[in-house]
C-alpha cells in the first residue's frame, strides 16, 4: 500500500513545526526519515499513525483518505523507541493484544501469534515477560506486535537507538529481512545516517520541518542537493575547504587543483571532498602535513592540514605507515569533488 | 553474620528508644485480661471480665459492640472505596490529560492536603445539617472521603506519571479505545499504588475520631473511636480495664492489616515508585 502525505502542516501552539510537507512512499518500500533531532521527523511519524492531529494537509493510504481517521482505525503498526511492551503481559499476550481487541477467536489468535513469533524468531520466548528479555528480543516482540494485525504501513521510531552496537548491527539486517519477507510498506525514523543508508530503499532527509532531499541512499550520497546533505551523509564525514574558482581551483598558498568538468561558478566557493576521494593514489598537488591518524583495523583515517590551514580527511587501507607530522603530497579525485556556493547551495 | 554484627548497635539504640512504646503496648495487652490491682504494677489474676462488652451490653444506653464495629467497618471501607475510585480517575486526568488550569489544580491539592481539618468543622457541620446528613454514617463517609481525596489523587497521579506514555500510544495503535487502554494496560502498572492507597485510606477512616464525634454523635452512627470515648467519659464509674480491652479490640484490625500488607504499604512510603 503506498502512502501519500500532501501539504502536511503541524503546529504546536504558535510554532509551526512542519509547513506544507509532501511525501510519497511507494508500496513495499522502506523509507527513512532522516535528520538531526528537532527536524520534525518523529512529528511526521506520529501524524501518520494518528497520535498527532494534522493541522493541515491530507494523508492517503492507497486510494483511501485517512486524515481524520482516529489512530485506532488506521491500518498502521508502530514500533516505539523504548518498545513500549506491556510489562504485565507475557510475550504471547503482548503479541495477542491487537488481535484480542479485534475479537478474534482463541484458535485464530494462537495461530497468528505462533506465525508472527516464527517470523521474528522468538517462538521459544512466548511465556516470558518483557523484563526477562534482552533488548534485541524486546525489539523483536515489539515488531511482532506491530505487525500481527497485518497493517498496511509499518512505522519504526528510532528502533535501534536503545540497543548496543553489536545488537544494532544484527537488528538492522533483521528488520530489513522481515520488511522484505512481508513486503510491507515501512517508514523508519532515525538520526543515524548509517542506519538510514543501510536499511532503506530511499531516504527523505529532513531539516527544520521540511524535506531537503529525497533520493536513494547512493543517489543522495554521490549527488547531494546541498552542503547540509553532503555533510550529514557519510562516515567519516566529508571535508569542506574554501576555494577561489578561476581557471583552476585555488585553495590558497599556491595550492591549485584542476576544475571539475561542468563547474560554471567563479569566485568564492566551498568544495566538499569525501575521504575516499583523497589520497596518494590520486596523484599530487595537495601538499600538507599529517595531523591525525586513527587506525580502524581494515582501514585508517588520516587527516592532513594544508598550507591554508584547511584540513582534509582521507580513508586509506591500513599499513600505509603515515606518522604525525609527516609531509605528504597527495591528490584528489577531481571528478568527485562537490562544489557549493557560499550559501551552501550545490553548484 | 558480619552485617548483623555491624547493625547490632543500631538495633540496640532503636530498641531503647522504642522501649516506652513497647512497655505501654504490653501493659495494654496484659491489663485488658487482668483483674485490676490498684497501686501495683504487677497485674492480678487472669480475668476476662474486661472483655464482657463482646457478649453483652455494658449498659442499657449503648448500642452493641457488633453494631458499632459494623458501622466502623462500613465507614472505613466505603470511604476507602470512594477515595480510590475518585483518585484513580482524577489522578489519571491530572497526569495525562491536557486540562485547563492544571498547575492551579495541582497546587490546590497540596494546600488542601496540608489544610487543618478541624478549622473546617463548623462549616461542614452546617453543610451536613442543611443536607440532612448530620448524625448519619453517610454524612461522615462523604466528609472523610473528601478530606482524604487530595492525598489520594496526588499519590495516584505520581504513580500514573511513572507509566511510560508509549505504552498508551502502543495500546491505541493496537486498536484499543482510551478506556480499554486505561483499564487493561495502565491500571495493572499502578496496582501497587492502588492497593497501598486502599489500605491507607481504610486505616485513616478506621482511626478517625474527631469527625464522627462532632458530626455523628448519636448512637445510630457510632463508630469504635466514639464508642471508646463514651466508655472513658462515663463519670459514674471509670473502668480502665474495660477501656483497655475495647482499645485492644479496636486496634487489632489495624495491627493485622499492617502485618498482612506491609509490602504494599511500603510502596507509598517508599516514595510512590513501583516496588
Amino acid at each position: 500500500m503506498d502512502l501519500r502525505l500532501s501539504k502536511f502542516t503541524k503546529r504546536f501552539g504558535d510554532v509551526t513545526v512542519i509547513d506544507k510537507m509532501d511525501l510519497t512512499v511507494r508500496s513495499g518500500e522502506m523509507m527513512a526519515l532522516l535528520g538531526p533531532s528537532g527536524c520534525g521527523k518523529s512529528t511526521t511519524l506520529f501524524a501518520i499513525c494518528g497520535i498527532h492531529k494534522m493541522d493541515g494537509g491530507t494523508l492517503h493510504f492507497g486510494e483511501e483518505e485517512v486524515t481524520r481517521l482516529p489512530a485506532q482505525q488506521r491500518p498502521v503498526g508502530v514500533v516505539f523507541q523504548n518498545y513500549a511492551l506491556y510489562p504485565h503481559m507475557t510475550v504471547a499476550q503482548n503479541i495477542a493484544f491487537p488481535l484480542r481487541v479485534q475479537r478474534k477467536t482463541r484458535s485464530e489468535i494462537t495461530d497468528e501469534v505462533g506465525r508472527m513469533a516464527e517470523l521474528v524468531q522468538i517462538s521459544n520466548l512466548l511465556d516470558r515477560r518483557p523484563a526477562q528479555l534482552s533488548g534485541g528480543q524486546q525489539q523483536r516482540v515489539a515488531l511482532a506486535r506491530a505487525m500481527v494485525r497485518k497493517p498496511d504501513v509499518l512505522l519504526l521510531d528510532e528502533p535501534l537507538a536503545n540497543l548496543d552496537a553489536k545488537l544494532r548491527l544484527e537488528m538492522r539486517s533483521e528488520i530489513r529481512r522481515i520488511q522484505r519477507e512481508t513486503g510491507i510498506t515501512a517508514i523508519l525514523v532515525t538520526h543515524d545516517q548509517v542506519e538510514a543508508m543501510s536499511m532503506c530503499d530511499r531516504i527523505a532527509l529532513m531539516k527544520d520541518g521540511g524535506i531537503v532531499q529525497l533520493d536513494t541512499p547512493m543517489g543522495m550520497y554521490s549527488d547531494p542537493a546541498d552542503k547540509f546533505v553532503a555533510g550529514f551523509l557519510g562516515n567519516p564525514p566529508i571535508s569542506f575547504v574554501q576555494a577561489q574558482s578561476g581557471d583552476s581551483l585555488d585553495l590558497g598558498h599556491g595550492l591549485r587543483i584542476a576544475r571539475p568538468d561542468g563547474l560554471q561558478a567563479r569566485g568564492e566557493i566551498t568544495l566538499g571532498i569525501r575521504p575516499e576521494h583523497v589520497g596518494p593514489q590520486f596523484g599530487t598537488g595537495l601538499e600538507g602535513e599529517v595531523v591525525f591518524v586513527e587506525p580502524q583495523g581494515r582501514e585508517e583515517l588520516v587527516d592532513i592540514r594544508l598550507a591554508s590551514g584547511a584540513e582534509l580527511r582521507a580513508i586509506l587501507p591500513s599499513g600505509t605507515g603515515h606518522a604525525l607530522g609527516q609531509r605528504v603530497d597527495w591528490g584528489v579525485d577531481a571528478k568527485r569533488i562537490l562544489a557549493f556556493s557560499s550559501e551552501g547551495a550545490r553548484l | 553474620m558480619t552485617g548483623h554484627a555491624r547493625i547490632w548497635h543500631l538495633v540496640a539504640i532503636l530498641g531503647i528508644f522504642s522501649l516506652p512504646l513497647i512497655i505501654m503496648y504490653v501493659f495494654q495487652v496484659v491489663e485488658s485480661v487482668a483483674a485490676p490491682a490498684p497501686g501495683s504494677l504487677i497485674p492480678g489474676e487472669l480475668d476476662l471480665q474486661n472483655w464482657r462488652f463482646l457478649w453483652g451490653s455494658i449498659d442499657s444506653g449503648r448500642p452493641s459492640i457488633w453494631r458499632v464495629t459494623l458501622n466502623t467497618f462500613l465507614f472505613a471501607s466505603i470511604t476507602s472505596f470512594l477515595v480510590c475510585a475518585l483518585s484513580l480517575t482524577a489522578g489519571y486526568a491530572l497526569s495525562r490529560l491536557n486540562l485547563p488550569a492544571r498547575p492551579l489544580f495541582l497546587g490546590g491539592l497540596i494546600i488542601l492536603h496540608a489544610f487543618p481539618t478541624v478549622t473546617l468543622i463548623i462549616a461542614i457541620f452546617i453543610i451536613l445539617q442543611i443536607m440532612g446528613l448530620y448524625d448519619t454514617l453517610l454524612g461522615i463517609i462523604l466528609v472523610k472521603a473528601a478530606l482524604e481525596l487530595p492525598f489520594g489523587i496526588w499519590i495516584m497521579k505520581g504513580f500514573y506519571d511513572t507509566v511510560p506514555w508509549e505504552i498508551e500510544m502502543a495500546g491505541v495503535q493496537d486498536g484499543a479505545s482510551r478506556l480499554r487502554v486505561w483499564w487493561e494496560l495502565v491500571l495493572p502498572q499502578i496496582k501497587p499504588g492502588l492497593s497501598a492507597l486502599l489500605i491507607i485510606s481504610f486505616l485513616a477512616a478506621w482511626s478517625e475520631f474527631v469527625l464522627p464525634l462532632v458530626l455523628a454523635p448519636g448512637s445510630g452512627a457510632q463508630v469504635l473511636a466514639t464508642y471508646m470515648n463514651a466508655v472513658i467519659n462515663d463519670d459514674t464509674n471509670q473502668d480502665f480495664g474495660l477501656f483497655k480491652a475495647v482499645g485492644m479490640f479496636y486496634s487489632l484490625p489495624v495491627i493485622l492489616v499492617y502485618l498482612l500488607f506491609q509490602k504494599q504499604l511500603m510502596n507509598i512510603y517508599g516514595g510512590g515508585t513501583k516496588g
